[in-house]
C-alpha cells in the first residue's frame, strides 16, 4: 500500500493543567480514510488529546496539522469548517430543537456557500438516512433515548462534511446489539472516505474495527501498530492491569 | 504624609469588613456555583433588621447581628430548597437560576423602601463616632469595632469549613459530588447548610455595615459590584483569597476616596471587576 | 412579490397609531402609550441577547440612559434633529454593547451577568460626575412646540416610538427566523456542541451584544423630550432593568412575539397601577411575577398558550 500524505499529524503535542502534565508529548498520524482506535486506561489523555484536535483546548506545546496546516490555536468552529468533526461523549443535543433541525445547524455552518432552504432539508434528511434516524426527523431532541441521542451526535458530526470523525466513546453504556448498530454506523460512514479516529473501552468493537490502534497511557503513547500487534505487546498489558 | 497613612489604614480596616460581606458569596457562587446576586440584597436587609432592633429593644448592633444568624441560616437554607427544586434539578440554572436571584434582590429591596421609605438609617452606639489613636494615625471605632468582628467571623467560618466534618464536606461538595455520596452525606443537604450558612453571614455583615455609616435601601447595589469583585479576584474558592482581595479592594477605594472624592469609589470596584474578567478571569489565587 | 403577513399587520398598525393622534384628545393615552410601547422596543431588544442567546443583562438601565444621555448631549452641542439623535444613540449604544461582550463573552455566561451589572454601575457614577449633562441634578430639554404633521410633540413622540417598536420586533423577528437567529439558537442550548458545530460562538454572541445594546440605546434616545428633565436617578431608575428582564420571561423568551405581549400586558398593567397604587407596590408586583413565572411558568405565557393548544383536541 503506497503511503498517501496524513490527513492528520501530531506533533510532540504537550498539554498541562496546572501543574499535572495530561499529555507529555504525543505524535500521532493519521491517514485519509484510515480508521484508528485510540484506547487506553482512564486518565491517560484520550479525551484531553481529542479536545487538542478538536479544538475545545489548545495545545500548550507541540504542534497539531491537518492536512498540512497547522491548526494548534485555531478556534473550534474553525477546525470544524476545515473538515474535523466530533462527537460528545456525553450528548450535548439542542434540547430545544428536532432532531432534524440540530443536524441542519452544522449544515449550514460549514457549507461554503449559501444554501436554500430546501437544499438543507434534502441534505439533512440524506444523512439521517444514513444514521437510521429519519424515522425521528420531527422528534423533540429532549425526547430522544440513549442510543438515539448517541445516533444523533453522530449524525452531527457528519453533517459537518468531515473528513475526520472522532467518535467519543460513541458505545459506552450500550447493549450488545446497540454496540453493533453503531459498529455498524461508522463503518457506513468510513465508506465514504471519512478518517475514524475511535476511542473506546469495548475492546472487540475496537480490535473488528480498527485498522491501527494508538494505546495512550499516563499522558504518552505507548504501543501504535496493528490491532494484533497491540493485543501482544506487554507495555499495554502493563497498563492496563498494572504492574 | 499623614493623609496617606490614615487613607491606607482605613483601607484596611474597610478591607477587613468587605471581606465580612463578601464570603458568604464566596461560599455560594466559589464553592458552590449559584450565582445568588440577591447577596447584598439581604446585607441591607440584614442592616434594616439590625437598625429596627437597635430602635426597639436596644440592642448593640454586634449583639443583633447574632441573633439574626440563625433566622438568616433558616431563610437561606428555605431559599435554596426552592432554588433546587425549581432549577438545579431540571439543569436549568443558567438564565433562569439568575433571573430568580434577581427577583429576589428586587423583592428585598422594594420591600425595604415600603417598610422604611429611601431615608437613611443608623445606629449610633457609644462607641461610634470615636476613634483610637495610634501616633498619627487615626481609627475609629466605627471601622475598628467591624474589622475585629469581620476577622472572627471570617475565621470562624475558616475554622468551621476546614475541621468539622459538614464543613469539609461542604468543600467536598464543590469539587467532586460522587465522592460525597460515597461518603454517605447526602449533596442536596450539604449544599442547602452551605447556602443556609452564606446568607447567615448576611445577618452580620449587615449589622456591620450600618455600624459603618448610614444605609438606605438601595446601598445593596453599589455592593453588588464589591462583592463579586472580591469574589473573583480572590479566585473564587479560597477564603484566604478572598480576604486579600478584600484587603486590596479597600485600601485602594480608601485612597480613591482620599484623593479623589468619595463620588468616584463604587467605581472602582466595577474597575477592578471588568479588569479582572479580562486580563485573569481566575483571579489572584485561582487555578 | 410576495408580502409577508407579518409587514401587512405591521403598516396596518402604524397606519392605525396615526390616525389615532388625529381623532383621539386625551393626552393621558399618548404619555402612557409611549411608556408602554418603549418597553416593548426594550423587551425585544433585551430578549435578542437573552432568550434568543441564553445571556443575561442585568444593565438595561445602563444602555436606556446612554441613549438619553447621548440625546442630551448633543442636543445642546450641535442641536441635532432628533433622528439623528436616535441614529448615533443606537451606534454609541452598540458600541457599547459590543465592548462589554469582548471583555467577558469568552467566560462563562455568569461573568458577563455580572459585568453587566457592573456596567450600570461605572456608566451611572461617570454621568452623575459629568457635569456638561447636568451631573447630578439633572438637565432640562425644552422639546418644539410645534411640530410637522402632528398636533404637538407628545402626540409626535408616541408615533414615533410606535414606529420604533415595529421596527425593533420586526429585527427581533428577522433575527429569529434567520440563519443567525438558528446559530444563537444553537448558543443558547449548548454553547460548547454549537462551536464544535461550526457555529462561531464569539462572533453571533458579539454580534447579539451589538444589536440589543443599540435596540436599547434607540429606545432611550426619544426620552429626554418626552420627559423633558433627565436625571441620573430616573434614568437608570431600577424600573427599566427589572421590565425588560421581566417582560420577556413572563411573555416567553424564546420567540419575537413573547417580548412583545409581556411588554403589552405588564406595561398596561403598570400604567394603570401608577394612577391607583404607589409605585413602589407596582415594582413589587411586577418583582413577584417575574419570580412566580421563572419557577412556574418557565416558558412564559406563550408557553403556557402552547401546553394548552396541545392538550385541546385538534
Amino acid at each position: 500500500m503506497t503511503a498517501a500524505a496524513p490527513i492528520l499529524r501530531i506533533n510532540a503535542v504537550v498539554k498541562r493543567f496546572g501543574g499535572f502534565t495530561a499529555l507529555d508529548g504525543i505524535d500521532l498520524e493519521v491517514a485519509p480514510g484510515e480508521r484508528l482506535g485510540l484506547i487506553g486506561p482512564n486518565g491517560s489523555g484520550k479525551t484531553t488529546l481529542i479536545n487538542c484536535i478538536s479544538g475545545a483546548l489548545i495545545a500548550d506545546g507541540g504542534a497539531v496539522l491537518f492536512e498540512g496546516a497547522d491548526i494548534t490555536a485555531l478556534a473550534a468552529h474553525q477546525r470544524t469548517k476545515s473538515g474535523i468533526a466530533r462527537s460528545f461523549q456525553i450528548p450535548r443535543p439542542f434540547a430545544s430543537m428536532t432532531v432534524a433541525e440540530n443536524v441542519s445547524i452544522p449544515l449550514e455552518y460549514t457549507e461554503r456557500r449559501a444554501v436554500a432552504d430546501r437544499d438543507l432539508a434534502e441534505e439533512a434528511h440524506e444523512i439521517l438516512t444514513l444514521i437510521g434516524l429519519e424515522s425521528l426527523a420531527a422528534t423533540a431532541a429532549g425526547a430522544l433515548t440513549q442510543i438515539e441521542l448517541r445516533k444523533l451526535e453522530l449524525a452531527r458530526a457528519m453533517a459537518c462534511h468531515p473528513k475526520l470523525l472522532i467518535s467519543d466513546e460513541a458505545m459506552a453504556g450500550l447493549s450488545g446489539n446497540e454496540v453493533d448498530e453503531i459498529l455498524e454506523i461508522l463503518l457506513r460512514v468510513n465508506d465514504r472516505g471519512v478518517a475514524i479516529i475511535m476511542i473506546e473501552h469495548i475492546m472487540r468493537a475496537v480490535m473488528g474495527f480498527s485498522e491501527r490502534i494508538a494505546v495512550l497511557d499516563a499522558g504518552r503513547k505507548i504501543a501504535d501498530g496493528e490491532p494484533g500487534a497491540i493485543m501482544n505487546n506487554p507495555d499495554v498489558e502493563r497498563a492496563y492491569l498494572g504492574e | 504624609m499623614d493623609l496617606l497613612l490614615n487613607a491606607v489604614a482605613a483601607g484596611i480596616l474597610l478591607g477587613g469588613f468587605y471581606a465580612a460581606v463578601s464570603i458568604g458569596l464566596t461560599i455560594c457562587f466559589g464553592q458552590l456555583d449559584i450565582v445568588n446576586i440577591a447577596h447584598p440584597a439581604f446585607i441591607v436587609l440584614g442592616s434594616f433588621c439590625t437598625f429596627m432592633l437597635y430602635e426597639k429593644l436596644g440592642f448593640d448592633p454586634v449583639l443583633a447581628g447574632v441573633v439574626m444568624t440563625p433566622v438568616f441560616f433558616a431563610i437561606g437554607m428555605a431559599l435554596y430548597s426552592i432554588y433546587y427544586a425549581s432549577f438545579e434539578k431540571r439543569g436549568d440554572e443558567s438564565l433562569r437560576g439568575l433571573a430568580f436571584f434577581f427577583g429576589i434582590m428586587f423583592i428585598v429591596e422594594v420591600l425595604l423602601i415600603m417598610t422604611f421609605g429611601v431615608d437613611y438609617r443608623l445606629v449610633e452606639t457609644s462607641y461610634i463616632g470615636q476613634s483610637l489613636n495610634i501616633g498619627v494615625v487615626g481609627l475609629p471605632y466605627r471601622l475598628l469595632v467591624p474589622f475585629l468582628v469581620s476577622l472572627a467571623m471570617a475565621g470562624g467560618i475558616y475554622l468551621y469549613l476546614s475541621r468539622t466534618f459538614t464543613g469539609r464536606a461542604i468543600l467536598a461538595v464543590a469539587q467532586d459530588r460522587l465522592a460525597l455520596q460515597l461518603m454517605g452525606a447526602d449533596p442536596v443537604r450539604i449544599k442547602q447548610i452551605a447556602f443556609g450558612l452564606g446568607l447567615a453571614s448576611t445577618a452580620v455583615a449587615g449589622a456591620l455595615l450600618i455600624m459603618l455609616g448610614p444605609v438606605e435601601p438601595s446601598v445593596g447595589r453599589l455592593y453588588i459590584g464589591r462583592v463579586f469583585a472580591i469574589v473573583v479576584l480572590g479566585g473564587m474558592t479560597s477564603i484566604g483569597g478572598t480576604m486579600v482581595a478584600a484587603l486590596i479592594l479597600g485600601v485602594v477605594e480608601s485612597m480613591v476616596a482620599t484623593f479623589y472624592g468619595p463620588s468616584w469609589a463604587p467605581a472602582v470596584a466595577f474597575g477592578f471587576l471588568l479588569i479582572t474578567l479580562a486580563v485573569r478571569p481566575s483571579g489572584l489565587f485561582g487555578r | 412579490m410576495r408580502i409577508s403577513w407579518f409587514w401587512i399587520i405591521a403598516l396596518a398598525i402604524l397606519a392605525a397609531g396615526v390616525l389615532v393622534t388625529k381623532v383621539v384628545d386625551n393626552r393621558f393615552i399618548f404619555y402612557a402609550s409611549y411608556v408602554v410601547l418603549q418597553f416593548v422596543v426594550l423587551a425585544t431588544a433585551w430578549n435578542i441577547l437573552g432568550g434568543f442567546t441564553g445571556y443575561v443583562n442585568f444593565g438595561s438601565a445602563a444602555f436606556f440612559a446612554v441613549g438619553a444621555y447621548t440625546s442630551i448631549a448633543l442636543d445642546k452641542a450641535f442641536g441635532l434633529p432628533l433622528p439623528a439623535l436616535i441614529l448615533v444613540a443606537g451606534m454609541i449604544g452598540g458600541l457599547i454593547g459590543l465592548g462589554a461582550g469582548y471583555l467577558t463573552l469568552r467566560l462563562r455566561g455568569v461573568f458577563f451577568a455580572i459585568a453587566t451589572l457592573a456596567l450600570a454601575v461605572v456608566l451611572e457614577t461617570l454621568i452623575t460626575n459629568w457635569d456638561y449633562v447636568g451631573g447630578a441634578s439633572g438637565s432640562i430639554i425644552i422639546p418644539p412646540t410645534e411640530v410637522m404633521f402632528f398636533d404637538d410633540i407628545i402626540e409626535a413622540l408616541f408615533s414615533l416610538m410606535l414606529l420604533l417598536a415595529v421596527l425593533a420586533v420586526a429585527i427581533a423577528r428577522y433575527v429569529s427566523i434567520s440563519k443567525i437567529g438558528r446559530g444563537l439558537a444553537a448558543i443558547r442550548d449548548d454553547e460548547v456542541a454549537a462551536e464544535c458545530m461550526g457555529v462561531p460562538t464569539l462572533k453571533l454572541k458579539l454580534i447579539s451584544t451589538t444589536l440589543s445594546g443599540a435596540l436599547m440605546g434607540i429606545a432611550g434616545a426619544p426620552y429626554p423630550f418626552y420627559v423633558t428633565y433627565v436625571e441620573p436617578a430616573s434614568a437608570f431608575n431600577l424600573t427599566y432593568a427589572v421590565n425588560s428582564i421581566a417582560m420577556p420571561m413572563i411573555g416567553g423568551t424564546t420567540t419575537w412575539f413573547g417580548p412583545v405581549i409581556g411588554a403589552l400586558l405588564l406595561g398596561v398593567m403598570q400604567q394603570w397601577a401608577t394612577v391607583t397604587i404607589s409605585s413602589e407596590l407596582n415594582l413589587l408586583i411586577v418583582g413577584v411575577m417575574l419570580v412566580a413565572f421563572v419557577i412556574l411558568a418557565p416558558q412564559g405565557i406563550v408557553g403556557l398558550v402552547r401546553k394548552l393548544v396541545k392538550r385541546s383536541p385538534k
